[in-house]
């Protein structure tokens, strides 16, 4: 079982992010927008004609995408981020009924059942990081020519334009979604929820904590 | 369940860049078909939707027009002279379509190009016989280019005026710009500025970063692409 969620002394409040994972956030999203910042520099013609300098946005964007794993893997020594791995990993019956429900584009919190994570949080952070990680890939082939042969290169191109369209596109997703939801950005910037917004977003996480106050209050 | 995502994203990866040249020349000819129906031209901005794309390595680059532009030949030769718009205009012209190739991958098709043979300017400057090379300087102040003299003296390499039947514009680096039509775009250096006849060659600004310095199309910077001349 996952460590159950510390709940601040007048019970109002719950423990969501540790310190370390807010900074591997942080970290993660501040070399991300490095990365689509320049990518648009180097691509989009409007842009590039605008800043020009392309030798250096190279250089950004390469070592930007470099680092991007960095601040994750080093805070995998703190065993919070662990178990979130483990706890994102794990699919139960009650994502199917969240994904069903999001298909049907069933706004009900009734109808979306959630553990710390919901099914499409789940969906985005897999996919996610095996995006970022095919990005780092392909990207490193076209840095280091000589490194593959010149048919994995214009491959490599190509899953890299393709990609880089398509992790745009999730990521606005990503952060509008974190725009419309003041709390879970709350949750992100200090750590602690309410557990108002628990009980609506992620009821099977939130019930754990009760049973665990009604456990140590009897 | 999560780690099954993560994995099959990055086979798919795989698959793709292995598929990649495949799909490539689909999505290619799909978005070709596409741009040609599509009049905000944002197709252009999709990945393999043709067109060209802008690339300079200074931060901003002067405008130049027929009063202040000037073109001069100089090093190892016995007339030096510089040339302004009007001058260059009123030698004779050549025109060429051929494709375009980027060694970055993109082309395009068919580009009329058309100005003074590079050759022509050269025999008027009377090049010395110790000359081995021509090197080339541009207005942005960074860009450089150099071709061998039997490279510069080849009927395919002009001092463009036009390109696409108009005057080349700015960002296409008008009002002249080199066309090297058998190699690499990058070696058609924009905003022309000055052409130095030079003992050895010089490499130029990307060749300086790598890039090959005899920029066949086809035959160089480990790329097979179809020869464009």
């Amino acid at each position: 079982m996952s460590p159950r969620p510390d709940v601040s002394p007048d019970g109002a409040h719950l423990h969501r992010f540790s310190r370390a994972e807010r900074w591997a956030h942080r970290s993660t999203a501040a070399l991300m927008g490095v990365c689509v910042v320049t990518a648009a520099f180097l691509y989009v013609p409007v842009l590039a004609e605008l800043v020009g300098r392309r030798t250096l946005v190279v250089t950004v964007h390469e070592w930007a995408g470099i680092a991007l794993p960095v601040p994750v893997l080093a805070a995998l020594g703190s065993r919070a981020l662990r178990a979130d791995l483990g706890l994102l990993n794990r699919f139960g019956p009650h994502d199917r009924r969240w994904l069903a429900a999001a298909l049907r584009r069933d706004k009900r919190p009734s109808s979306r059942p959630a553990h710390k994570f919901n099914a499409g949080q789940k969906l985005y952070a897999s996919w996610s990081a095996g995006a970022t990680l095919v990005m780092l890939g392909t990207g490193l082939m076209m840095w280091q020519t000589h490194l593959v042969p010149l048919q994995w290169r214009v491959g490599a191109t190509f899953v890299h334009d393709w990609l880089a369209l398509t992790l745009g596109v999730v990521l606005a997703g990503h952060i509008g979604m974190a725009m419309a939801d003041p709390e879970a950005r709350h949750g992100m910037r200090t750590g602690w929820v309410a557990r108002s917004w628990a009980r609506r977003e992620h009821p099977l996480w939130e019930a754990e904590t009760r049973w665990e106050t009604e456990k140590s209050s009897s | 369940m999560g780690r099954r995502v993560f994995l099959g994203t990055l086979a798919l990866g795989a698959v793709g860049v292995a598929a990649g040249p495949h799909l490539q020349r689909g999505v290619e000819a799909f978005l070709g078909g596409a741009s040609e129906l599509d009049p905000s031209g944002l197709t252009g901005l999709l990945p393999n939707g043709g067109g060209f794309r802008y690339y300079t390595v200074t931060s901003s680059v002067p405008h130049k027009d027929e009063n202040t532009y000037r073109l001069t030949v100089d090093g190892l030769v016995d007339r030096p002279r510089s040339y302004t718009l009007a001058d260059l205009r009123a030698l004779p012209q050549t025109r060429m379509v051929r494709d375009v190739q980027c060694v970055t991958g993109w082309r395009v098709p068919s580009t009329p190009f058309e100005g003074v043979r590079l050759s022509h300017l050269l025999d008027a400057a009377g090049v010395h016989p110790s000359a081995g090379a021509v090197h080339f300087t541009c207005f942005d102040g960074a860009y450089t280019e150099s071709l061998t003299m039997e490279q510069a003296r080849r009927a395919d390499v002009l001092v463009a005026l036009r390109m696409q039947d108009k005057d080349i514009g700015h960002t296409h680096g008008g009002p002249v710009r080199l066309y090297v039509a058998p190699m690499y775009f990058y070696k058609s250096a924009k905003w022309l500025l000055g052409i130095t006849v030079t003992e050895k060659v010089q490499p130029g600004y990307w060749e300086e970063r790598g890039y090959d310095i005899d920029a066949w199309v086809g035959r160089s910077n480990g790329r097979d692409d179809e020869p464009t001349a």
